[in-house]
């Protein structure tokens, strides 16, 4: 009988974190950056009907990069658990927080028990109102999570991008035209291309918004209006 | 409306909807009974269930409101997770679906006797849906009322509604079926002038649903009430 080749597990996490990075180093990246009355969302996406950028509930959205099969199903679990939550307590319960920390658990549980680890990373993005602030977690396929402030970039070469937005030097969150600028420009740097308006999925959450849920989607007229104005 | 324990079947109320050229109008009186007790003098019971639709209840409080808090999470539910939101259509068979799971509570007293109302983005038109306890659905052209003052209302309704109404003549003769169903239903709250109590109202249209203010509501009555002043 043959025997079983031995594995270290140091050597094992290593290959899998290998794995999961190089999925998600293959995609685009997605930037999550405040302006003066919320949180933009930018993602560039060629497709207009697959998602990357969602809403979660009231005030929470959720972006995902990697695999979509995955992070589709990441996004409807936080949909199912914030309405739940909603629904049983109040709508003022359901946070971003506990939200990233039930996305952590999920993604540890996976990376360390399973033979494959989910070639993902996800965004959690609450926009505070009354004085609160915002919040932004960045979850790695590992499970672990960065609390983020001013932006958070996710998927692609996001290193790169995020450096080229430290660079910016944004001590003031800038007016939503200004921040969707400097999110394409970041996004054509990188990418060394042109990007047009419809490549990109543009959404907010805005603090202004009147009733309970804060998010919007832009389409690809309402940013060229915005853009324009 | 009535508290829980109920025994008989009735539901002390009045909720009606009418079409109107753009939309449709929802209304409801403000009172709900425990017997021959008021229990609440400004309890609502007409909600807001998403931007295009509205529901109105007949029956047991409690159970109504759960009822319609459910509704409104199942249809952002599915918003949310699908990215559209589900047609005019698919929501009414949601909620008769709701009714019918609430079937085994009827005979413990609990009545839920919703009355949806919804603009269908599709067809350019506002629509209204009744049900029966049995979780039956069955579409409306032009008004209905529900509730132990319905036949009342449905009465006045019956005199004065024409087609492709106009939205502030609608609005009146919302006003003026609840006011007489409260005449004649003491289950039925009227408009309660001392201490300024409206029927509440709200209107779903291709821009959405909007609450009518009680001021305008007041403005209305006002008109109504002298010209019925002997």
């Amino acid at each position: 009988m043959p025997m079983p080749y031995y594995v270290s597990p140091e050597q094992m996490m290593q290959d899998k974190a290998e794995y999961a990075k190089k999925g998600i180093a293959k995609g685009r990246s997605i930037i999550a950056i405040e302006y003066v009355s919320g949180i933009l969302l930018v993602a560039e996406n060629p497709s207009a009907s697959l998602y990357k950028i969602s809403e979660i509930y009231d005030s929470i959205a959720f972006a995902g990069a990697g695999k979509y099969s995955e992070f589709e199903n990441l996004r409807k679990a936080g949909i199912r658990h914030a309405d739940l939550k909603g629904f049983m307590y109040s709508r003022e319960d359901v946070t971003a927080r506990s939200l990233a920390n039930g996305y952590s658990q999920s993604l540890g549980t996976i990376f360390s028990q399973e033979l494959k680890p989910l070639e993902v990373e996800i965004l959690v993005v609450q926009v505070g109102h009354n004085g609160q602030p915002n919040e932004m977690y960045r979850i790695s396929f590992d499970g672990s999570i960065i609390d983020e402030r001013t932006f958070a970039v996710i998927g692609g070469k996001s290193e790169a991008v995020q450096a080229l937005l430290k660079e910016k030097g944004l001590t003031q969150p800038p007016e939503l035209q200004a921040a969707l600028t400097v999110c394409q420009t970041s996004l054509e740097q990188i990418g060394n291309q042109k990007l047009s308006l419809e490549s990109l999925e543009v959404a907010i959450l805005d603090r202004t918004r009147g009733d309970g849920r804060k998010f919007r989607r832009l389409s690809p007229a309402d940013t060229k209006q915005l853009l324009s104005s | 409306m009535r508290g829980a324990g109920a025994i008989n079947l009735p539901q002390a109320t009045t909720v009606l909807a009418i079409k109107y050229q753009q939309g449709v109008v929802i209304a409801g009186d403000r009172r709900a009974t425990e017997g021959f007790q008021i229990a609440e003098r400004r309890i609502e019971k007409v909600f807001k269930i998403d931007e295009y639709s509205a529901m109105a209840i007949a029956g047991a409080a409690g159970p109504c409101i759960e009822m319609a808090k459910l509704f409104q999470v199942e249809l952002e539910h599915y918003e949310k997770l699908e990215g559209v939101q589900l047609s005019c259509e698919g929501k009414a068979n949601k909620l008769g679906q709701m009714v019918k799971a609430n079937l085994p509570m009827v005979f413990q007293g609990l009545v839920v006797m919703p009355l949806y109302v919804g603009y269908d983005l599709k067809r350019a038109e506002g629509r209204i849906f009744k049900y029966d306890l049995a979780g039956g659905r069955y579409e409306e052209s032009d008004y209905h009322a529900i509730g132990s003052g319905g036949k009342d209302a449905r009465n006045t309704m019956r005199e004065h509604f024409l087609k492709g109404l106009g939205e502030p003549d609608a609005l009146k003769l919302a006003l003026l079926a609840l006011y007489n169903a409260a005449d004649d239903d003491v289950g039925t709250g009227g408009p309660d002038l001392v201490r300024g109590i409206y029927p509440i109202a709200k209107i779903v249209n291709s821009t959405g649903i909007t609450d009518i203010s009680d001021q305008q509501i007041r403005g209305i009555y006002d008109g109504l009430i002298a010209t019925r002043r002997s």
